[in-house]
């Protein structure tokens, strides 16, 4: 009986059936949202995205650069009085070990998850909105990482012996302790560093073969040309590029978890009230997605405006940050919640203690910016009204920031200056070292991602053009386009 | 010095990327098997219209995967349990669990790797030079262009059928593509 439906529904073919079912039904046309507005062909995103590169080095570059040269010379100067002086001259003092260098660190980074989120998560989710904004996601990751790196590898004290974090022999003839979370964080963020650093690579090669097609100067050809490693858009080369970039898509999300999980780790698996908590992995790692996030618009929002990339990244894109944002604030908001019921649940009188003091002792302040900033801002990001308001997105997009480094500020430093030992509580506060030295990896980082909107593509140009309705092999074969 | 030209195979350009792909099926279905499309992003489903395999870089990223997790077990038994034990905590010298990170991200690490290499070899990257860019206008080809190229060394092709076939299927432009030996 079924067997001969089966039959009949085949024979009087999907069409019939299907055709019927739809009549009765009568489904709304819910168009795809565009990615590209104003219908943009090829070449189009083409000159758009290389003529970022190729025009002449703008006047507002040159005053940003040098700014940003001006900014991290503070680094350099507060750093090399820190080798020169001894690690004194930072604020910390026992039991406040851990100061300004580790807040950096952790919240550098932070910055860098949203990078890999973008391009390795949203991949395998197929969120196609990602192309607009993976490339500049990427190279923020690679460039927060950087700055990140410094502050563990001079917080060490005697700077020259930070090679012993890595597995080589030494004079001593003692290897690293794998049991210490400091030392899988070495791991952790070493790896992370070369995975981004290959993807972001890879995922050039197509866009930097189109740099240097174009390109006039014989130093373009050359710089262009070795780096494009002689791509030549074969479809056999794609199929195979492709497969590769599905790969570390996959392997770089469960780096990126691990990454922040590990770093989460330093704090966890000590036995220090208010650190010693299994929710810090999960809320670490959407609290460093949230940053993430945060700087992305920070940084595309003014390059938008700038390079006219209003096509490329639409209000549609903007919206979906800004979702993102609101919803992994809201986690970070669940988890400052969840962190308080367990302190009082799990009746400890220590834990309780660290929480208390969190949000009424001597670093409240702290405590209720990180609050307003991180669990109430977002929530602004509920209505579109705001969403479509591109100035205030992007100082909300800041706040997040701040809030962020409050964030860590306030685990970090709140746990360590009231310890165990009542004796030994005190007051931390940074020295203008310490402050020089954060301060100036703004600079830093500014530098380095000006270098790269000026000599790399800053958009995905072949994802992008995957994308758009006319990228889509049946384009010409519905009646609209014929 | 004789400078020999050697013919490597025509090339025809085709405006959009529905006549592309439809002529990769037809060249498919034809049979021929050293051809390739060049097209300056990754078209949809046009590894199915052109009947390529399903890509080896997954075995690169295995191998790679699998001896990241064995150099990270070696590392951690040899350095702190056999070379210089290191007494930490009462903890045992070797075990799987505390160092699983380091397993994890070494396992990541070399997969990565893996995968990134895997690429350039099936690829055969880097190559400065072939002969497809001696095609006038290549440069179109990581633009707005595509192209179909049909190689001499393929065993069915033949100078003027496969023109007038690569003419037939909607190629336009077609060029004898010649490199130097």
């Amino acid at each position: 009986m079924t067997a001969n439906i089966a039959k009949k529904t085949a024979t009087e073919g999907v069409g019939f059936s299907s055709d019927a079912i739809l009549a009765k039904v009568n489904p709304v046309h819910m168009p795809r949202k565009t990615l590209v507005d104003n219908n943009r062909d090829y070449r189009w995103i083409t000159q758009k995205i290389c003529g970022i590169v190729e025009e002449k080095t703008p006047r507002w570059w040159w005053s940003c650069f040098l700014v940003a040269l001006f900014v991290a010379s503070f680094t350099a100067v507060g750093l090399t009085y820190l080798v020169s002086t001894g690690v004194g001259v930072w604020g910390l003092r026992s039991p406040t070990n851990w100061g300004w260098a580790i807040v950096n660190f952790v919240f550098w980074i932070g910055i860098g998850h949203a990078g890999t989120l973008i391009s390795a998560i949203l991949c395998l989710l197929k969120q196609e909105w990602r192309t607009a904004i993976n490339r500049p996601a990427e190279a923020m990751t690679i460039f927060a990482v950087m700055c990140a790196g410094i502050f563990p590898v001079f917080h060490i004290g005697r700077f020259w012996y930070c090679w012993w974090m890595i597995p080589l022999p030494n004079a001593n003839g003692i290897w690293t302790n794998f049991r210490s979370p400091l030392e899988w964080d070495v791991f952790a963020v070493t790896t992370y560093f070369t995975v981004s650093l290959l993807f972001w690579y890879m995922g050039m090669i197509p866009d930097l073969a189109t740099l240097r097609d174009r390109a006039q100067k014989i130093w373009r050809k050359y710089f262009y040309g070795i780096l494009a490693m002689g791509w030549r858009s074969s479809v056999r080369n794609w199929s195979n590029y492709e497969m590769a970039y599905l790969m570390l898509a996959g392997l770089s999300t469960p780096l990126v978890l691990s990454v922040h999980t590990v770093v989460s780790f330093d704090f966890a698996v000590s036995v220090l009230p208010g650190w010693h908590t299994t929710i810090f992995p999960p809320y670490f790692v959407a609290g460093a997605i949230f940053s993430g996030f945060g700087m992305v618009l920070t940084l595309m929002i003014p390059l938008r405006a700038i390079y006219g990339l209003h096509d490329l990244l639409t209000q549609y894109h903007i919206d979906n940050m800004c979702k993102v944002i609101l919803a992994t604030g809201s986690m970070v908001g669940y988890g400052y919640a969840m962190e308080f019921f367990i302190a009082w649940y799990g009746a400890n009188a220590y834990e309780g203690f660290a929480f208390i003091n969190r949000a009424f002792g001597q670093y409240s302040w702290a405590y209720w910016i990180m609050l307003t900033c991180n669990v109430f801002s977002p929530q602004l990001f509920w209505f579109s009204k705001i969403r479509q308001n591109i100035t205030l997105v992007f100082i909300i997009s800041l706040v997040v920031n701040v809030g962020m480094w409050f964030e860590r500020f306030v685990i970090i430093v709140t746990s360590l200056a009231n310890d165990f030992l009542p004796s030994s509580w005190g007051y931390y506060t940074p020295t203008v070292v310490d402050i020089f030295t954060f301060f100036g990896t703004f600079g830093l980082f500014g530098a380095m991602f000006l270098l790269f909107i000026r000599f790399l593509p800053m958009m995905a140009i072949a994802e992008i053009k995957a994308v758009i309705p006319r990228g889509d092999p049946h384009y010409y074969e519905t009646k609209s386009h014929k | 010095m004789e400078n020999k030209l050697e013919q490597y195979g025509l090339i025809a350009e085709f405006k959009t990327v529905t006549a592309v792909y439809h002529a990769a099926e037809k060249i498919r279905n034809a049979g021929f098997k050293n051809w390739d499309v060049l097209s300056p992003f990754p078209i949809h489903g046009i590894d199915h219209a052109m009947g390529i395999k399903r890509s080896k870089v997954p075995r690169f990223t295995l191998i790679g995967g699998i001896s990241g997790c064995l150099l990270g077990v070696l590392l951690v038994w040899y350095m702190n349990a056999y070379d210089y034990p290191l007494i930490v905590g009462g903890k045992p010298y070797f075990s799987f669990i505390f160092p699983f990170p380091v397993f994890y991200e070494l396992t990541i690490l070399l997969a990565a790797f893996g995968s990134f290499f895997g690429m350039f070899l099936t690829n055969k990257l880097p190559m400065h030079y072939h002969p497809v860019f001696e095609k006038k206008g290549f440069s179109r080809a990581t633009d707005d262009h595509f192209y179909i190229v049909i190689e001499t060394a393929d065993p069915l092709f033949d100078p003027s059928k496969t023109e007038t076939f690569l003419r037939e299927i909607g190629g336009q432009d077609i060029t004898l593509l010649e490199e130097e030996q």
